[in-house]
């Protein structure tokens, strides 16, 4: 189970208007601007649920992830996973966690990819027979058999975010965190990231947590949506909930963000 | 014990990956390391060519300046080969690829070293080698136990210093990417001015190094010992003194960590 | 020219930016200066008679060095450029219908100039102020200083040559980051960046003047102290002038052969 109340976090950056005498002027001087990424953010999350959590860029899905992840620290408020403190217990913590950056890669560049998996076994400390299992049950579901031999750099972007995905579950976390998974695939490989992913819900009850600007994602995976924008929840409900009008989802998402003014 | 034996394991897996990357460009790393050494070498030369000219500085000869140079170049070299991951520490926290280091349930420090191990630096390592024969067999030292010891201590102490520099580097990194260049007077720096036994520098360097960053501990003092001048049995453990570097330098590190502030989306 | 124009003041903006870097800057060349002067003081109470300059002149030399590093230094060569060769995106550019060879040396030239600009008057004037003989000097004249300032852009100019060069070289071998830590430790060495040339024996000296290197700081590091003389400094500067022609004739007919082998290639 996943709790967030009252989370809050800011961040301080400079700004500088544009052109040469500004810039000369900012050398001694310099204004800065607090943004706040999540402000006052509450929700629950049960063992084994799906959630789609979207907005526009810079709303603070990241900003959410990080913090679930124990990647950053939240300013207030209290965060707990499976009643541990992510960012207090972190060794503990991750080890019952698997996070995808879309675009970002955790594989080794040059050398085949079974040889990080390898690493990620000494990584994660998995037991041998474990390894084994959880390799083949991969292997098989994400269709990697060719690709295990070849170096990550060969890979076209589709097979590499298969390679991604399995490198993120081989120590078979319980919660998976999911930041924009499908960017830049083709349809193929878009549709059977989607599978994968339902099936590890349905048969390990790995609990789903996704951030997405493509909403057939949403459609296909998450049983329930929050949308945040400017650090706050807007929404928090079912995918019925935000069709209510029916018709294309895409147009219905960009309603929902007129409507509450977070373009 | 089980934990340490698992984290060196560790850490030798990340070494032997990096190597099979290397070795995908072979021709390229050759030439690379080649350049490693080369580049030690000139400053070597620039010694040389002051040396044709002076016969000694504050009392040091040209064999005994070697000395020093050789054992410096080496003890850099050591932290350098092992400790590069926190050289480009600095990319790691731009484009955010320390998150991925934070989901990962290992120490963090283990997982920046093991990101990068510079083998090219052997280059390095094999000039100060060199060296540092060329060093001794020219300065006409009387061989004993504890002067073999000295030196031994001299490049334990002296990696550990370095090393500690390097973590310092890379944790201010958490708190600001820019003005980090005035941190190679202190890494690269130690090495090039690290040639000539410290007191070149006068006497309020002298003191600076012996009990803020420790180069002297590392260099003048058991240099001096090995050298006959100085005879006090404790000499020879100053060296290892300098090790205590590392606690300051990992606080800091351990401080920074708390205070990462994510970049990127 | 505009184009070049507004591609400096871009660069120069971006200097400014980032502040904290450029003060970082300007105490880590200081610093390091000053130790370079300590270096030099240790052999000057060993042996003074052995020096081949003034100890005066010795500090001026170092402290105009470090002002004018980003003039000088081959190591702060583009990183941008050296990527796209390692990379292959080069192909790219080789075949516009621009040329490279001078948009490389541009980028060199406005980079090195802003970050010069930028650096160089806050040590030169701490410099100054020194007390002597670790201070920095006056010209020796106001002769000597015209010659300075011309030889310094006829140095400036090229740097910014050798190092497109080392990159259009870099093209055509199998390991550019070896050539590059070979080329940039060579020039230190030979330009007289480790250590001034006087330093060096004499007929050692007389041979590494004629070389290309020395045609960098070399030259108006040291007419500034005055301790040339005039036939000297006219050989220099007309060495300068030869050096500079023949090392960008070079660089542009090698990025010809360069292009031409890609669209052979076909990329």
């Amino acid at each position: 189970m996943i709790t967030m109340e009252h989370v809050c976090k800011s961040y301080k950056i400079a700004k500088r208007n544009a052109g040469f005498g500004e810039a000369v002027k900012a050398l001694f001087h310099r204004d800065y601007e607090i943004i706040h990424a999540l402000n006052d953010v509450s929700f629950t999350i049960r063992d084994g649920e799906m959630v789609g959590y979207i907005g526009p860029n810079g709303a603070g899905k990241s900003s959410t992830i990080k913090i679930l992840s124990g990647i950053l620290t939240p300013d207030c408020g209290t965060v707990l996973v499976d009643g541990r403190i992510p960012y207090k217990n972190r060794i503990k913590h991750v080890k019952e966690i698997g996070v995808v950056f879309g675009q970002r890669s955790q594989l080794w560049w040059d050398v085949p990819v079974i040889d990080s998996f390898e690493l990620l076994k000494d990584i994660y400390s998995i037991p041998d027979p474990r390894y084994q299992q959880s390799l083949e049950e991969l292997t098989e579901l994400l269709n990697l058999a060719e690709l295990l031999r070849s170096p990550a750099r060969q890979l076209s972007l589709g097979q590499r975010m298969r390679c991604e995905i399995a490198a993120s579950l081989l120590h078979r976390p319980r919660i998976l965190f999911l930041d924009e998974p499908t960017i830049g695939l083709d349809a193929v490989s878009k549709l059977a990231v989607r599978d994968f992913i339902l099936n590890q819900n349905k048969t390990h009850g790995t609990t789903v947590i996704l951030t997405t600007h493509d909403m057939q994602d949403i459609e296909a995976l998450a049983s329930r949506i929050i949308l945040i924008g400017k650090g706050r929840i807007l929404m928090d409900g079912t995918l019925d909930d935000i069709k209510k009008g029916g018709g294309n989802i895409d147009e219905t998402v960009a309603e929902l963000y007129r409507a509450y003014d977070i373009q | 014990m089980n934990k340490i034996r698992k984290a060196v394991r560790l850490y030798f897996h990340y070494i032997s990956i990096n190597i099979r990357c290397a070795m995908q460009y072979k021709t390229s790393f050759f030439l690379t390391a080649a350049g490693q050494f080369l580049v030690s070498f000139t400053a070597f030369l620039g010694m040389f060519v002051l040396f044709q000219r002076f016969s000694r500085v504050e009392g040091f000869t040209y064999s005994e300046v070697l000395l020093c140079f050789a054992v410096m170049l080496m003890e850099f070299s050591l932290a350098e080969m092992f400790a590069r991951g926190f050289d480009r520490f600095s990319g790691m926290v731009r484009t955010g690829e320390f998150d991925r280091v934070l989901v990962r349930p290992q120490n963090e420090i283990i997982q920046v070293l093991g990101s990068k191990f510079e083998l090219t630096r052997f280059g390095r390592m094999l000039q100060a080698a060199v060296m540092f024969m060329y060093g001794i067999t020219k300065s006409g030292i009387q061989w004993n136990f504890p002067k073999i010891l000295t030196v031994i201590f001299m490049l334990t102490g002296g990696t550990a210093v370095f090393f500690a520099l390097f973590i310092i580097y890379a944790a201010l990194c958490f708190f600001t990417l820019e003005g980090l260049e005035f941190m190679n007077i202190f890494t690269d720096g130690a090495r090039e001015f690290g040639k000539y036994p410290v007191n070149v520098y006068g006497p309020k360097l002298l003191l600076f190094t012996t009990f803020i960053i420790p180069y002297a501990l590392i260099q003048y003092y058991p240099l001096l010992y090995i050298l006959g001048r100085r005879t006090e049995p404790f000499f020879p453990f100053l060296p290892l003194l300098a090790c205590w570097f590392l606690i300051p330098a990992l606080l800091f590190w351990k401080f920074g960590v708390r205070h990462y502030k994510s970049s990127g989306s | 020219m505009k184009k070049y124009l507004s591609f400096f003041r871009l660069r120069f903006a971006m200097g400014l930016q980032y502040r904290a870097a450029a003060f970082g800057g300007i105490a880590t060349q200081f610093t390091w200066g000053a130790m370079e002067i300590m270096i030099f003081r240790a052999f000057y109470r060993s042996d003074a008679s052995a020096f081949p300059m003034s100890f005066s002149a010795t500090a001026s030399y170092l402290w105009l060095q470090q002002a004018f590093l980003a003039f000088f230094a081959t190591w702060m060569m583009d990183g941008d450029i050296f990527d796209s060769i390692v990379n292959g995106d080069v192909a790219y550019e080789l075949c516009r219908p621009v040329s490279i060879y001078n948009m490389w040396f541009s980028k060199g030239l406005s980079t090195r100039l802003s970050r010069a600009v930028l650096r160089c008057f806050p040590i030169l004037t701490v410099a100054a102020l020194l007390p002597q003989p670790y201070g920095l000097n006056a010209p020796a004249s106001p002769m000597h200083f015209v010659l300075f300032l011309l030889t310094l852009i006829l140095g400036l100019l090229m740097t910014v040559s050798l190092c497109v060069l080392i990159c259009i070289l870099a093209f055509f071998t199998i390991s550019p980051m070896g050539l590059q830590m070979v080329f940039t430790s060579m020039t230190d060495f030979f330009a007289g960046a480790l250590i001034p040339l006087p330093f060096f024996p004499e007929n050692v000296q007389r041979v590494m003047e004629l070389l290309p290197f020395a045609a960098m700081q070399n030259v108006p590091l040291r007419i500034y102290g005055g301790s040339m003389s005039c036939y000297e400094m006219q050989k220099a500067v007309f060495l300068q002038i030869f050096w500079l022609t023949a090392i960008t004739f070079t660089g542009k007919m090698l990025c010809r052969l360069a292009a031409k082998r890609i669209t052979v290639q076909g990329g």
